[in-house]
């Protein structure tokens, strides 16, 4: 046990001490610049914490408030639509289920650029949708980019993996005699959905909307590439105040607004879970 | 409970629907990879598959390449050689720190990427390190070692701890058992989150964005020419990148399978339990 011990805790100092230097430090040091007065680029200044009462006052809650909201509509419509075939995986498809699997891991893979941008080829004005209908009926349209809808689009096609397969985790959860019995007993398939596989297949929707609306939260390409400057996201101000706006404590500030709610939540969620028991079970 | 065989097709129908949802933008860019128009526009007219061979050829695009290996490369290796540890760390031993460490480890694969590169940006400032790709390699590995460390713990909780115990009471130092037992075991789960990080690497963009200085990846360059408007070499390129990611995963799926099957002719005996030869000298 002794040794155990001690293997444990050196065998975790590789990356734990690449994690101290290379994450945690970034942070804090952030979270230092966020107190500097404007425009400064050392930490040699006394704190005036200014760029906070910027953060407050200049409307940059409005772009906090776009990002959450896309991200919550986004995190609804992927459990809506993963729901079924994270059911299929788990219950239904067998053999199946595998080649899913490989072919939605594969996406993953993809740059998220490329796949934004293939996007864009579809759905622009003269894109492979508008296009071909304009050459078929003779009708075309504008064209469905640059709006608040599309960039929920991208969200959720983006993100899908991340609901499909913790979704597909809990499910698998639901033991088999369970159900049956509740069938037995004069239950419903809407009975059996609220009452037996909603609750038992909790962890899987908590870990799946967890990650979906964390990583939405904090995303910025499918705004910049499908959405063009329909609503500006949190993580694009925080980008413009570094780069363009060359204000790195207002861009501190603000990364620490959206570092303070995506990390509260990924913290609560995680500390949740039990990892052993869920990663085991595999 | 059996399901109905219309329940099992219409969600196999459903899984398929899914995955042209997916692979739509891809498709799409495929298509305007082969147009011969210098701006694109569907239908397409005249195909052609000069912008490949044009490519190929461009120094540009070679030194992109070259600069992308490098650093998918390295991270790989690295992130092989933490992970196994970290793995060990997180499944196998049970030690002081060891939940908190889980938690930590979560946390990067949580964290908005566009904001932690920035934050990397504003560190290698502050310690004087110029931004180069040796750079990016750092940033990658924030975010793909803990994901390799998490591949890997999926194989170290199945790890029957009698075995290293059983090496051990022959006599075997704590070197000679991770050679001899720990490493084989663990290997098919190392040589997976090898393949990850390869390709989480390669397609990566958000970290890079910030963290190259003035090297540029292949995602980066494509994103600049996307949005400094049309080249028809973004789809030639992209599709040049997606394609090398599907033949290396064709490549780790059929590797396996093909040694597995060449193993079941010989009639040898399967290497988990080949690991399980204990080293003779004692």
């Amino acid at each position: 046990m002794q040794r155990d011990r001690q293997l444990g805790l050196f065998y975790a100092l590789p990356l734990g001490g690449f994690l101290a230097l290379a994450f945690l430090a970034p942070i804090l040091l952030v979270a230092a610049f966020s107190t500097m007065p404007p425009k400064v680029f050392s930490l040699a200044h006394l704190p005036d914490f200014s760029a906070y009462y910027t953060v407050l006052t200049q409307g940059y809650w409005k772009s906090v408030v776009w990002s959450l909201g896309m991200a919550l509509a986004a995190t609804a419509i992927l459990f809506v639509i993963c729901w079924p075939l994270a059911y299929g995986m788990a219950k239904v498809l067998g053999r199946f289920s595998l080649v899913l699997t490989i072919c939605v891991v594969m996406t993953l893979f993809v740059s998220e650029n490329i796949r934004l941008f293939g996007w864009v080829l579809t759905l622009m004005k003269g894109g492979l949708i508008e296009g071909y209908l304009r050459h078929w009926t003779g009708a075309g349209f504008d064209g469905l980019l640059y709006n608040v809808p599309v960039i929920v689009f991208g969200l959720v096609y983006v993100y899908l993996p991340f609901m499909l397969f913790p979704l597909a985790q809990g499910i698998a959860m639901v033991p088999d005699d369970t159900r049956q019995a509740a069938f037995d007993l004069g239950a419903t398939r809407w009975q059996v959905l609220r009452e037996v596989e909603l609750p038992l297949a909790m962890p899987g929707i908590l870990v799946g909307s967890l990650l979906t609306f964390v990583l939405s939260a904090g995303a910025i390409a499918e705004s910049k590439l499908l959405g063009g400057q329909a609503v500006i996201v949190i993580a694009d101000e925080v980008e413009t105040a570094f780069t363009y706006g060359q204000n790195w404590p207002l861009g501190a500030a603000l990364a620490m607004v959206l570092i303070a709610i995506v990390g509260g939540i990924a913290i609560w969620g995680i500390g949740r879970a039990d990892l052993d028991s869920m990663m085991a079970r595999k | 409970m059996r399901t109905s065989r219309f329940t099992a097709t219409v969600l196999m129908l459903y899984g398929l629907l899914v995955i042209a949802f997916l692979y739509l933008p891809l498709f799409s860019v495929g298509l305007a990879s082969i147009s011969k128009a210098r701006y694109l526009s569907f239908p397409i007219r005249r195909y052609a598959y000069g912008w490949y061979g044009e490519a190929l050829a461009s120094d540009t695009v070679q030194t992109l390449l070259v600069l992308s290996l490098k650093v998918a490369g390295i991270v790989t290796v690295l992130s092989m050689i933490i992970g196994f540890f970290g793995a060990l760390a997180f499944a196998r031993y049970s030690w002081r720190f060891r939940k908190a460490y889980q938690k930590l480890i979560l946390l990067p694969i949580f964290f908005p990427q566009t904001v932690l590169g920035l934050a990397l940006l504003m560190w290698f400032n502050t310690l004087g390190i110029v931004p180069s790709w040796k750079t990016a390699v750092v940033a990658h590995l924030v975010w793909i070692a803990p994901i390799a460390t998490l591949v890997i713990s999926i194989r170290a909780y199945s790890f029957d701890p009698a075995l290293e115990e059983a090496a051990r009471d022959m006599g075997a130092s704590t070197w000679d058992t991770l050679r001899e037992v720990t490493i084989p075991l663990l290997m098919p789960g190392v040589v997976s989150a090898g393949l990850f990080a390869f390709l989480l690497s390669w397609g990566n963009f958000p970290l890079s964005l910030f963290t190259t200085g003035a090297d540029s990846t292949l995602p980066e360059w494509l994103y600049a020419k996307m949005v400094s408007g049309y080249s028809p070499l973004v789809p030639t390129v992209g599709i040049l990148t997606v394609g090398s990611s599907v033949v290396l995963v064709a490549l780790g799926l059929l590797v396996p399978w093909g040694l597995r099957r060449m193993r079941a002719l010989a009639g040898r005996v399967p290497s988990e339990q080949a690991a399980q030869q204990i080293p003779q000298e004692t």
